[in-house]
């Protein structure tokens, strides 16, 4: 099965039933299946074709839904893109995947132009909500390409499972972003293994506020168009209330989440389960939940199942913890998910005893098949597994086990920064910082956080004249760099501490105490 | 001419509109791909606003103006625009 047939084969089982619901309009799985046919057509006319790549460079929308499922219907790959990227590192990616394509909007096109300008390989910008008349010159309007008859989807040439579905680019320690590649079946294996243990069916109604070029989001629109359910779409969760309100007027019952929207939640201090809709279930994943969140998450919505869940980009999800047992385990993120192995070993490749650290290895279907075009880093995350034919994933994460089997995040093996389940390089962030005139040293570390797993902070020795105050700091962050990446916080030192090679040691930075 | 209510807040409608927006500018601006936001656009689809940024402009009115905002009005029609803001100031004064 190809990711595609999740929309079109739901279109022929329910072509009238609501698939989508944005704030400005609703779909049914008809209009939605003619609609991504009709882009793919469009795309084809282009001259775009099987394995070609193409960039979704958008925020949360249907043009976005639309653009995914039309290039994979086109027989290409999509590759979702953060839109709070920056336009150097989104030209990077362009021409590391050499994009054939980018479908993106217009409030964008300060960002894209530049960065197309610059990847040569881009034949064709597709832009929703422009204007008329602004279209980028040899750019294709989305509404245009999506308007007007019916066409059939263009028939992609022996189209199979084990083709490429999408490339999802994430932070490696060397700085540079690494393309993950997922074949059609190793998406379609995890989607299925996630609704299997959520019990996910046609009745479902899920409430996603998650960005869809994040692997949680974007699994939420796939996984709901396997199962025939609706998706309300969201773009943030910047206004709780309202969101409680539209899950009570759509009838959600699946409200997937990370631990900063459940804290926010339950500072709202009047709440009640009284205002709260009866969810059949809550999943968590990016970082652990606080166990006190938990509890209180808990009495807000009594009779709703919380999963706790843990996953890499690398093979989307690797545990979940059964609903049952999170009053039991809080703290555990679980057991691996179904029809897919997970097991901690020691330095020499062997399996720990249960309490004994070492890393997690993930074996399964979902498993990537490598990153795009470095076969360096590759051989490093996919090793030789129990069978001749098989690799399994060393996801460079430390856990252990308890005596029953379950298991429990303890960090990263690297230097690599988990905030908010995304991973953040510090040298990323570093170089970006070293740009800043006035700063001449600079070292970023995560610090642990309740909320966000680690929060990404940066620890700088100016220049002998420099006036940098923390908001310079975090105004240029944020001008070059992903949301999610920017600084919670920031330290200023006279010096920074220096290995016996004299050079700049995070470690010692992070065991140093902050300056009085 | 003083008009009746105006006793209870210092600023005319325009000056709260100005100082919503210089604290949208100082705090917010440099999140989103734009250079500048009209009175009337929706602070989110401009990107330029999330969770932490509702609550630190809470805090902000709260502060500067002096109106208590409940969790029941921090929706969208209230506080997703630079007008929407100041008419919300306006209604809410302190009494």
């Amino acid at each position: 099965m190809r990711v595609e047939h999740f929309l079109s084969s739901s279109a022929r089982r329910f072509p009238d039933k609501t698939a989508l619901v944005t704030p400005s309009r609703r779909w049914t799985y008809r209009e939605l299946d003619q609609a991504t046919d009709r882009l793919a057509a469009s795309l084809a006319a282009r001259g775009l074709t099987h394995g070609d790549r193409v960039a979704i460079f958008m925020d949360n929308s249907a043009e976005a839904v639309i653009g995914i499922f039309a290039t994979l219907k086109a027989g290409a790959v999509f590759s979702p893109v953060n839109p709070t990227t920056k336009a150097n590192k989104l030209a990077y990616i362009l021409d590391n995947c050499r994009a054939a394509a980018i479908i993106t909007e217009a409030r964008h096109l300060r960002v894209v132009e530049p960065a197309t300008a610059e990847a040569a390989s881009v034949r064709l910008t597709v832009v929703a909500n422009g204007a008329p008349g602004t279209l980028v010159p040899g750019g294709l309007a989305f509404e245009a390409a999506i308007a007007g008859a019916t066409a059939a989807a263009p028939r992609p040439r022996a189209a199979t499972d084990l083709d490429l579905a999408m490339l999802i680019y994430t932070s490696g320690s060397t700085g540079q972003p690494k393309g993950v590649m997922m074949l059609h079946q190793n998406v379609v294996a995890a989607a299925t293994s996630i609704t299997t243990y959520l019990e996910s069916s046609a009745d479902d109604v899920i409430l996603n506020v998650l960005p869809i070029s994040f692997d949680y989001g974007l699994y939420q629109v796939l996984m709901t168009f396997k199962v025939g359910a609706t998706l309300v779409l969201e773009r943030s969760f910047a206004f709780p209330m309202a969101l409680i309100k539209r899950m009570a007027e759509e009838g959600v019952t699946g409200f997937p989440l990370v631990p900063t929207m459940a804290s926010t939640l339950l500072n709202m201090k009047t709440l009640t389960p009284a205002d709260l809709p009866p969810l059949r279930y809550i999943t968590n994943t990016a970082a652990a939940l606080p166990v006190a969140h938990i509890k209180r998450l808990q009495e807000l919505f009594p009779a709703t199942r919380i999963y706790s869940m843990y996953g890499l980009t690398e093979c989307k999800r690797c545990t979940y913890l059964p609903p049952e047992q999170l009053a039991i385990r809080p703290g555990s993120v679980g057991i691996a998910i179904p029809n897919t192995e997970a097991y901690v070993v020691d330095a020499a490749g062997e399996r720990t005893a249960p309490g004994e650290t070492g890393e997690l290895v993930i074996r399964g279907p979902h498993v990537m098949k490598g990153y795009w075009e470095n076969p360096e880093a590759t051989a490093k995350a996919l090793r030789p597994g129990p069978h001749p034919w098989e690799k399994v994933l060393y996801t460079g994460d430390l856990f252990r086990t308890d005596e029953d089997g379950y298991l429990y995040f303890v960090g990263r093996q690297d230097d690599i920064i988990k905030s908010r389940g995304e991973k953040v390089a510090p040298k990323e962030v570093e170089s970006v910082l070293y740009a800043l005139m006035g700063v001449r040293e600079a070292v970023v570390i995560g610090v642990p956080d309740p909320i966000l797993g680690e929060a990404v902070k940066a620890v700088i020795a100016c220049e002998p004249n420099a006036r940098l105050t923390e908001k310079d700091i975090l105004r240029h962050c944020a001008q070059h760099l992903e949301d999610y990446m920017v600084p919670k916080m920031v330290e200023f030192r006279s010096e920074l501490p220096k290995s016996d090679n004299g050079k700049l040691s995070r470690r010692l930075v992070a065991a140093e105490p902050v300056e009085g | 001419m003083l008009q009746k209510n105006e006793q209870y807040s210092p600023l005319s409608p325009e000056l709260t509109a100005k100082e919503v927006r210089s604290f949208i500018e100082e705090n917010f601006l440099f999140r989103g791909n734009c250079e500048s936001i009209r009175d009337d656009e929706s602070l989110i689809a401009a990107g330029l606003i999330d969770s932490t940024g509702v609550l630190e402009l809470v805090a902000f009115l709260e502060e500067q103006f002096g109106i208590e905002v409940a969790d029941a009005d921090i929706m969208p029609e209230n506080l997703d625009s630079i007008r929407a803001i100041t008419s919300y100031i306006a209604s809410h004064k302190p009494r």
